[in-house]
């Protein structure tokens, strides 16, 4: 009431000053400085670094790891997640709301305890390893390759899927099923034609938040094979913190590769989003 | 118009409004997708149910739920057995059971420490948080409403940039010159007010939108309380529950945050999730009861968080 009304104006923004101190020192400077020296090369500036990389096979080798990882990964995540979503609505809530906070629960268990849980289960000598074995179902199973840690990263994407996609089958109506039944449309017909159209949205939603949640991941894959599975992630971890060959800058180039990649998956999946003909609902 | 029809109207526009309220209310809002999630919950108080199905139905999809549950526990189920049993090697079954991993691992000075120090850090950068974020929701929501459009954009950088970008940059930033505070807990302060943001952002957004805040701080004005202690005495105890909900559920993944913790600080200032992976040579019935004990602080966290949420509906 007494304070001179210059100061009541600049009173609220001053509080908001802690705030913008404290996200551009850490989440906006270390971004902007990763994307200016990503152009900054032995050669001087410019696009130098970038193409080293695209002429490396080792990088791009690291590249097509990652995408392929995130992107199997991300589908068998999302079919067992739709699956039992989908089931999930048509049991009785008691056992419902059982699974669905266990389900986020273990959307925690991520990172060196998935790993290292895993190392148990589906190690050289894991449990459920020795058991498949002895069944006969599998003559071996490799945890540290490509198919292994697609197995891994299927597991902490289960959880995130159910989590975005339980509530999307509220678009579904019980009435829809039955009308379609009424007209005589079978399960197939349904799904075919009113079914995965009108989740299409959704689908597309989730799949590219797990191709990113896939993509990011460096804790689970850097503990089980101690940085040595070629990935993204690791590779830009290794440029900057590693013992031998530091080059930060190169570091930057391939993580605004990375960066690049969930900016255009995000990208595509709004101009899918745009094109399926549920957008306006 | 006719006032036979009034009484179904009502019951319509009660749905309406129940849904809308759902939709402020909700801690979820992260995505978009949880809003029919909750609209569906608060709306089958009005529906009727649907019919009975078919017990055949009834029974693949029981089946497929306890199959999911069962995926998601195979990994935790076995890391408990393991971390219970005196030895297990190339049997599908362990010899005999133990307590003798976590008698070992609780008397561990070093995993002591680590603990401790991981609290120390995620009570500290929550505490950091709320005290950034909290003036700030004050000041969009009260001062500047458009600017939560602008605030909706920024609090998803968090998400877009995975921790090993900004490890890059904070690496060489803050390596040395007047802000060198890499290999020290300061930065990881920093780093995880980051990772928390977007959580605790959407979360009071979402409640400072069911309380109607301009009224609220209208009513105080008028009955002569000033900004500041209408916001304190009045808001603040309003916003209580959907704070303690997210700082919850931020702390049980800010307890779990590994790249951050490894690449910025190491061993210099050892948080639990470093020293399982500098402990990876020890034995592996250690770890696991390493393992258990902080999936049983996570647990406990997410629990009351859960709890909390649906005492709030």
């Amino acid at each position: 009431m007494s304070a001179p009304s210059s100061l009541r104006r600049w009173l609220p923004l001053l509080c908001l000053l802690p705030f913008a101190l404290f996200f551009l020192v850490f989440q906006v400077a270390p971004l902007v400085w990763v994307a200016v020296n990503s152009l900054n090369s032995p050669n001087g500036w410019g696009l130098g670094n970038f193409e080293k990389i695209f002429a490396s096979k080792f990088y791009m080798q690291a590249i097509k790891h990652s995408l392929e990882i995130a992107f199997w990964s991300s589908l068998f995540g999302m079919a067992i997640a739709i699956l039992g979503s989908y089931s999930l609505r048509q049991v009785d809530s008691k056992l419902r709301d059982f699974v669905i906070a266990f389900s986020n629960m273990t959307s925690n268990f991520a990172g060196v305890p998935l790993a290292f849980a895993f190392i148990i289960l589906l190690g050289f000598n894991g449990a459920l390893t020795l058991l498949l074995i002895q069944l006969g179902l599998i003559e071996s199973f490799n945890l540290y390759s490509k198919n292994g840690l697609i197995v891994l990263y299927t597991y902490f994407q289960i959880p995130l899927g159910v989590l975005l996609l339980y509530p999307a089958f509220d678009a579904l109506r019980q009435d829809w099923r039955e009308s379609a039944a009424l007209l005589g449309a079978g399960t197939w017909d349904f799904w075919r034609h009113i079914g995965l159209p009108v989740l299409t949205p959704a689908l597309l939603g989730t799949f590219v938040i797990l191709l990113a949640n896939a993509l990011g991941a460096y804790a689970t894959v850097y503990y089980l094979t101690t940085g040595n599975f070629n990935v993204l992630p690791i590779r830009i971890a290794a440029m900057v913190s590693g013992d031998i060959s530091l080059d930060p800058n190169l570091a930057s180039a391939l993580s605004m590769i990375l960066v690049g990649l969930m900016v255009l998956i995000t990208a595509v999946h709004q101009l899918l989003l745009k094109r399926s003909q549920h957008v306006t609902r | 118009m006719s006032r036979a029809n009034r009484p179904f109207k009502n019951v319509g526009e009660a749905a309406d409004a129940r849904q809308k309220q759902a939709k402020k209310r909700s801690l979820q809002t992260v995505n978009e997708h949880f809003e029919p999630g909750f609209n569906e919950a608060a709306a089958t108080q009005v529906v009727f149910k649907p019919p009975v199905k078919a017990p055949t139905a009834s029974l693949y999809h029981r089946i497929v739920v306890w199959l999911l549950f069962l995926i998601l526990l195979l990994p935790l189920a076995g890391t408990l057995l393991y971390s219970l049993s005196t030895s297990w090697s190339a049997t599908i079954l362990p010899d005999g059971l133990t307590l003798k991993w976590y008698a070992a691992l609780w008397s561990d000075e070093r995993f002591l420490r680590a603990f401790g120090q991981s609290l120390l850090v995620c009570f500290g950068a929550l505490a950091l948080s709320v005290a950034l974020i909290l003036p700030l929701m004050f000041v969009v929501h009260y001062h500047f409403p458009k600017l939560d459009t602008l605030m909706n954009v920024l609090i998803l950088l968090p998400f877009a940039v995975p921790p090993v970008v900004s490890s890059v940059g904070l690496l060489q930033l803050y390596g040395s010159g007047p802000l060198a505070m890499t290999g020290t807990p300061w930065i990881l302060l920093g780093c995880y007010f980051t990772i928390a943001l977007p959580f605790m952002y959407r979360a009071i957004a979402n409640n400072l939108q069911a309380i109607n805040l301009r009224d609220l701080m209208d009513a105080a004005h008028l009955l002569g309380a000033s900004t500041w202690k209408a916001a304190f005495l009045v808001v603040l105890p309003n916003l209580r529950k959907g704070l303690m909900v997210s700082l919850f559920l931020s702390f049980s993944f800010l307890f779990g945050e590994f790249v951050f913790a490894n690449m910025l600080v190491g061993t210099r200032y050892e948080t639990l999730q470093v020293y399982l992976n500098n402990m990876r040579n020890s034995s592996g019935h250690f770890n696991s009861a390493l393992v258990i004990s902080y999936f049983f602080f996570v647990l406990v966290f997410t629990w009351a968080a859960n709890r909390l949420n649906r005492d709030k509906a």
